[in-house]
């Protein structure tokens, strides 16, 4: 039952984020990719939003949006992992399907 | 693993098409299968060779061709997408009566069903867009 669910709008744009971890099950992955890495910077409204679903699911980012938004890994919330789009692939073979929430 | 691959925004206006293409390639990189890549809505004009960015830019659409002719991919424009929006090939030049095409090579023009159809063959669908 374990699923990827993609996230690319910043949490403070669209809900996207919230809806993602609100819907989405114990177990599951959620990639933070665009602005929606935005989701994962320390110090934010969102935090805590962030952090509570990290009891449950995983929350990854991708390497290159954060780099092109200027957040770097000290600034990333701790716990979520930094993936390049390899780690995206694998993140999608080793679910068993991709929601995008778009 | 089999992918298929949804993109349903214009290239310079949206990251998707970025996305997409990265992702696209690093899933090939690593030896997986990408049955289709499938744009729909604003998608579509990915697949237009009269793209002329700034010679510092990337270009979209040639990448996509380029990524296209290194593995064999299967690159489909949604027709009622493409309609509307004047992406052209013969067929479609010949049926709608126009006097052009401008569709980039290795791109087609096919029907919602090949989305179907990608959906079903492979193991994921990922979707980029808005």
């Amino acid at each position: 039952m374990a699923d990827l669910h993609t996230v690319n709008k910043s949490p403070f744009e669209k809900n996207s984020l919230e809806t993602a971890i609100r819907y989405s099950m114990a177990g599951s992955s959620i990639l933070l990719l665009e602005d929606g890495v935005y989701g994962a910077t320390k110090g934010t409204a969102m935090e805590g939003m962030v952090k509570d679903a990290m009891g449950d699911k995983k929350v990854y980012a991708l390497r290159s949006d954060l780099m092109a938004r200027a957040i770097k890994e000290d600034r990333v919330i701790d716990g979520v992992e930094i993936v390049d789009y390899a780690g995206f692939v694998d993140l999608v073979e080793a679910n068993d399907k991709v929601q995008a929430w778009l | 693993m089999k992918l298929a691959v949804q993109v349903n925004e214009g290239p310079y206006q949206h990251q998707a098409s970025d996305s997409a293409y990265h992702f696209t390639k690093a899933a090939l990189e690593k030896g997986h299968e990408v049955f289709r890549v499938f744009f729909y809505h604003d998608g579509v004009l990915n697949g237009t060779r009269l793209t002329t960015p700034p010679q510092d830019d990337r270009n979209i659409v040639n990448r996509w061709v380029e990524l296209a002719e290194k593995y064999d991919l299967d690159l489909v424009l949604c027709v009622a997408a493409a309609q509307r929006r004047g992406l052209v090939d013969e067929g479609e030049a010949q049926r709608n009566g126009k006097d052009a095409t401008n569709i980039a090579p290795k791109f087609r023009i096919s029907g919602l069903g090949q989305l179907i159809e990608a959906a079903i063959q492979s193991d994921r669908l990922v979707v980029f867009g808005d």
